[in-house]
């Protein structure tokens, strides 16, 4: 990204395949926001400035806007939006669509990726829970979608999308794991995942299913799952 | 949606977070029917307005739905003249923001675990949850409420403290928030519980031991079903 003189003051840290840190990648490219990205070793040791900047969960990704932390992925995105309000904002005006958004984001944070985790790393019972969830969770995504090209409908890509994106490089690794097809599933939500993809702030933020696929199966090996 | 159309409430009479929604409506004094369900036999109403978690509160603004506490309060907040429940600046709002998560999302789970459970394991939850009080008392340092001089979203988040966290110490005879370790948490509680809006609409206190102590082996049944398997 642009060299710090003319970064705003912002500074992300991160970790590369994190879809936490990639949605704030994403808002960061869509507001046309330049930024100093600094990547944490989560498996060498966090940084002081990372433990300085988040002491209560001590996780990525962290904002710092002249050296001021925001935390929490969906908190940094709705920062964004209020902080650079001359920026093309994330969240639609209207009060209303603006809780359904964030209903929406929220319902993608919470469920998405911990569901994930089980489909990847347990077995039997649990796996087989995890499955039936996964599937569950993106028909509920699918029938929210509807017609609508992108999660944020008229608004265009937005606040949903940023959080939704990241997660569709996962797709390839929970339909291994989870033996499914998304597109199967969840026909629209997997077009809308290639629209994502499609978008410049977002390729240029997550990285290919594959590489996810092959970090997930060097985690797995660490985890000693078999 | 015009300010002026319907607003009602669907609640529960026990719910802090059912209180945090009509809070959040009388601090903008925004007037509202509140709807009681009975949560063993869920009506159409609020099955039809928030079918995905099927939970109160839900706030209904005209035709409008808006299900999740604290996406109530931020909606009130933003749809609502009156005054501010998130602070002007961007950094103190994202601060806010965080830490009505950190009530949330951290510490409802392990309040509940050190509440009603027991032995080791409940040892454990009352280290974890005592430590995190011990972060929100620090955020309390020279300020009347979170939101510093008014009520604002962090004290709605934590309104259990307010009512709820007493009643369920008197059951249970365990003790979380005391004079000498969390000071200003324990007169942060009779603020809030005082305050002519939000205070109108707390449980009455006798009631919820009344309600609460009939339902301890259930909570205890709940807390043991929520334990890491």
């Amino acid at each position: 990204m642009a060299g710090e003189k003319n970064d705003d003051g912002l500074v992300l840290l991160g970790f590369w395949v994190s879809p936490f840190a990639q949605r704030c990648r994403i808002a960061l490219a869509e507001k046309g926001l330049p930024y100093k990205y600094v990547e944490e070793d989560l498996f060498g040791g966090k940084s002081d400035l990372l433990l300085r900047s988040n002491p209560v969960h001590k996780k990525i990704p962290v904002l710092l806007h002249h050296g001021k932390p925001v935390n929490e992925s969906l908190v940094i995105l709705q920062y964004l939006d209020d902080a650079f309000p001359e920026t093309p904002s994330l969240l639609p005006a209207d009060p209303h669509a603006r809780a359904h958004a964030r209903f929406w984001a929220d319902y993608i944070d919470k469920k998405v990726t911990d569901c994930g985790s089980r489909l990847w790393k347990l077995k039997g019972e649990p796996h087989r829970q995890a499955r039936a969830e996964m599937i569950e969770i993106l028909r509920t995504l699918e029938a929210e979608l509807g017609e609508k090209k992108f999660f944020g409908g008229e608004h265009g890509f937005g606040f949903v999308d940023a959080a939704f994106a990241p997660s569709t490089a996962w797709f390839l690794t929970y339909e291994r794991y989870g033996e499914f097809s998304v597109a199967e599933v969840a026909p629209r939500l997997a077009a809308c995942a290639a629209r994502c993809g499609e978008r410049e702030s977002v390729a240029e933020s997550i990285y290919s299913p594959e590489k996810v696929y092959d970090f997930i199966g060097e985690l797995r090996k660490k985890l000693g799952i078999q | 949606m015009s300010p002026a159309a319907a607003v009602k409430v669907i609640g529960a009479y026990d719910s802090p977070f059912s209180h945090r929604a009509e809070a959040a409506l009388r601090l903008k004094g925004v007037p509202y029917e509140l709807v009681l369900e009975d949560l063993r036999n869920k009506s159409d109403l609020l099955l039809t307005h928030n079918p995905i978690h099927k939970k109160v509160p839900v706030l209904l603004h005209g035709d409008r739905a808006v299900c999740e506490s604290l996406l109530i309060v931020e909606y009130v907040d933003e749809a609502f003249d009156g005054p501010a429940l998130l602070p002007a600046d961007p950094h103190d709002r994202a601060m806010a923001r965080f830490w009505a998560r950190f009530i949330e999302d951290k510490c409802s789970k392990p309040f509940w675990l050190a509440m009603w459970t027991d032995g080791e394991a409940q040892k454990g939850y009352m280290k974890e949850i005592k430590e995190s009080f011990a972060l929100l008392e620090a955020q309390l340092e020279g300020k009347k409420f979170f939101g510093g001089d008014t009520i604002g979203l962090v004290d709605l988040a934590a309104c259990g403290f307010a009512r709820w966290l007493g009643v369920c110490e008197e059951i249970t005879g365990v003790s979380l928030v005391t004079e000498e370790e969390l000071p200003r948490l324990k007169r942060w509680a009779v603020e809030y519980a005082a305050d002519e809006k939000v205070g109108a609409c707390l449980p009455d206190r006798a009631l919820l031991l009344e309600h609460f102590s009939a339902k301890k082996e259930m909570f205890a049944a709940m807390a043991k079903s929520m334990l890491p398997k």
